[in-house]
């Protein structure tokens, strides 16, 4: 091993361990390894300015193709997924005005009040919901709203909330894997592999659906005694918010509705428009600024900045690993592991990631695997876009199996835990392992049949 | 120093600290709070109390929770939180009380009547008092001491920018073993009242 691979995985690993430490906060860990890795590994050793260059990525910024794409799409990116950046950042914008209108609180209240406040509907449709509302908007926020509604209305109309939070959790992980909007892995893998949202829907996104059959079912059984309604429920019912009580602003509330409509519309028809991810991020982030007024600085404030720093350093560290070559060495042993089989590359594919996913945070896993599968389809001569699947799929489902294993079950169980309802490992695992084993299982033989 | 009285007392396990708090709360007419605020938490929120106690004065498990933005799952570290808010708000309220462990000496550090206390003891001494009242042997007894004092201890680092008995950081550190849980008492009620005619 050369002493640049070795250094940019002694970084990467370190990175890794601080995160999991949890000390120092983790843009600060991603920033710094990154910048080792930019100075130690490129600037030192291997005394490469392109290599810097090449994984800080500014360049591509003030390329036409980084905002409109007329043709086919270009080479897949390395270094820093600035699309994936802008895209999340316009996002965050676009949902806390949003937010700020009530429109998160209304829907749940809609749907409440549509379903009689019945639990048993009530835990159909949130979970039904979560899957819906996280194929286009991040897990947390989904999370965050479903997750407060839910226990708002287990205290109003006397249900344990604990199986509705755990199972609007898996659905909103899983609704996540159905788009390339939905989750960071998969923005990360569409972005840098140039797959469009329609190519994404109709291939994850048919897994997904066949799966939320599955869980819907799984789940209803699993919970079976703790959905009965209380006996008062016709009386509890009568008692209830009105939906629109949810709504602080009707102008705003309007004006986010159509921003969230056309967002939609701009990303479903991206491949036929030509306009990236990265375009539709800026645009939504402008009008929604537009939209909110004077309160505008407050929300380009309220931008998670650390999250996307995070995405920085992250990006930099792991385009250490892909300019020393360390991640061609993984592809080249899954390769070997596998002989060249595809349905057993996509058996080690979604399995490790499913895997690791429910240790470590995904976002991380996923960055690292995209170049790892990019290596090992061109040198297996097997097609990309399969072993994508298996790992948006792996990295999106495996982060469901544990409460630290993606950003959604760390939302729901801890707002679950503010209201005083402690939902432990032994809690979350006893339904989530088995749900997650059997997407994961649903997931390789959808992508056995279809594609091997 | 005005009206209000706040006395924080940390201790090591086995020292007599928890019987020393009671005691000097109850001879100064003081209200007492330890884990049991966590009841009257659980009240508030309509929550089963004991699922709240299994996390009570416990260090975060890094490797089992997670944090995203404001957001942990590590429940030790909520539970804290619910602890700290609970003290603070007694202290804004401008309420006088002795409160035991919860890192109290920093949470309420701001207060000009918060009086901090360190309670130590000799090995043998706790080793004694930790099987007398849980009826175990000295080799079981030795290292639930080690146990809960490695817990409290990094329970408190947690929270706090100084470390745990740290002699500096308290206003007193007394070791209850040469003069017995009742003069140690009186030791401190000494103090407080002294402290308190300034």
């Amino acid at each position: 091993m050369l002493a640049e691979q070795v250094l940019a995985l002694i970084i990467f690993i370190s990175m890794f361990v601080l995160i999991v430490l949890d000390k120092i906060e983790r843009h600060y860990v991603t920033l710094g390894c990154g910048a080792l890795t930019l100075i130690g590994v490129f600037g030192i050793i291997m005394r490469s300015p392109k290599a810097i260059m090449s994984t800080l990525n500014i360049r591509s910024i003030f390329t036409t193709s980084f905002w409109y794409q007329s043709g086919a799409a270009e080479e897949a990116v390395t270094g820093i997924n600035w699309s994936t950046i802008i895209f999340i950042a316009g996002m965050m914008i676009m949902v806390e005005v949003m937010a700020d209108a009530g429109f998160f609180r209304w829907l749940c209240m809609l749907l409440a009040k549509a379903v009689h406040y019945r639990t048993r509907a009530l835990f159909i449709t949130f979970m039904i919901m979560s899957f819906c509302l996280a194929m286009f908007i991040d897990s947390i926020t989904v999370i965050l709203f479903l997750a407060a509604v839910s226990i708002e209305l287990a205290k109003l109309l006397k249900f344990n909330p604990v199986p509705m939070i755990l199972s609007e959790i898996f659905c909103a992980n899983l609704g996540g894997s159905a788009t390339m909007c939905g989750d960071p892995p998969n923005i990360i893998i569409g972005t840098s592999l140039n797959f469009s949202f329609s190519t994404f829907i109709t291939h994850t996104g048919l897994i997904a659906a066949i799966s939320m059959v599955f869980i819907v079912v799984y789940f209803l059984i699993a919970y079976r005694k703790e959905l009965a309604s209380s006996p008062d429920i016709d009386k509890l019912a009568a008692s209830m918010p009105s939906p629109s009580e949810a709504i602080t602003n009707k102008k705003d509330f309007a004006l986010s509705c159509i921003i969230f409509f056309c967002a939609v519309v701009m990303l479903v028809t991206h491949a036929l428009t030509g306009l990236t991810v990265a375009l539709i991020g800026l645009v939504i982030a402008i009008f929604s600024l537009i939209v909110s007024g004077k309160k505008a600085l407050h929300m380009l404030k309220s931008i998670d900045y650390k999250t996307l720093l995070f995405f920085v350093g992250l990006f930099i560290v792991v385009g250490g690993l892909e300019q020393t070559g360390i991640l061609e060495i993984i592809a080249a042993f899954i390769g070997r592991v596998s002989k060249g089989n595809l349905k057993l590359m996509v058996a080690i594919i979604i399995g490790i990631s499913a895997f690791a996913s429910a240790l470590i945070d995904n976002i991380p896993f996923a960055a690292t695997m995209v170049p790892v599968i990019k290596s090992l389809a061109a040198t297996q001569g097997v097609d990309l876009s399969v072993l994508a699947w298996a790992l948006s799929m792996g990295t999106d489902v495996g982060g469901s199996a544990t409460p630290i294993g993606a950003s959604a079950n760390v939302v729901g169980t801890s707002v679950a835990a503010k209201n005083g309802y402690m939902i432990g490992w032994g809690k979350y695992c006893r339904t989530a392992i088995p749900a997650t084993i059997l997407v994961v299982l649903i997931s390789m033989v959808c992508i056995f049949v279809r594609y091997c | 120093m005005g009206e209000q009285l706040i006395i924080s007392i940390s201790r090591e396990f086995g020292s007599g600290g928890h019987e020393i708090a009671t005691k000097l709360a109850d001879r100064l007419g003081l209200a007492f709070y330890d884990r049991s605020m966590l009841d009257e938490i659980a009240k508030g929120m309509n929550a089963d109390a004991a699922e709240l106690h299994k996390y009570d004065e416990k260090p975060t498990n890094r490797l089992l929770s997670r944090r995203v933005g404001n957001h942990t799952n590590s429940y030790e570290e909520i539970i804290a939180q619910f602890q700290f808010d609970y003290i603070r708000k007694k202290a804004e309220n401008g309420e006088s009380f002795v409160v035991v462990g919860r890192c109290s000496e920093t949470v309420l550090k701001d207060y000009n009547c918060l009086i901090s206390v360190f309670v130590t003891g000799d090995k043998e001494q706790k080793v004694q008092r930790v099987m007398e009242r849980y009826g175990i042997s000295e080799p079981d007894a030795y290292s639930k001491m080690r146990r809960h004092d490695r817990s409290r201890k990094q329970y408190h680092n947690r929270y706090s920018d100084f470390k745990w008995g740290d002699a500096r950081y308290y206003d007193m550190c007394i070791n209850s073993s040469p003069l017995g849980v009742n003069k140690t008492v009186n030791v401190l009620e000494n103090y407080v009242k002294e402290r308190t005619r300034e």
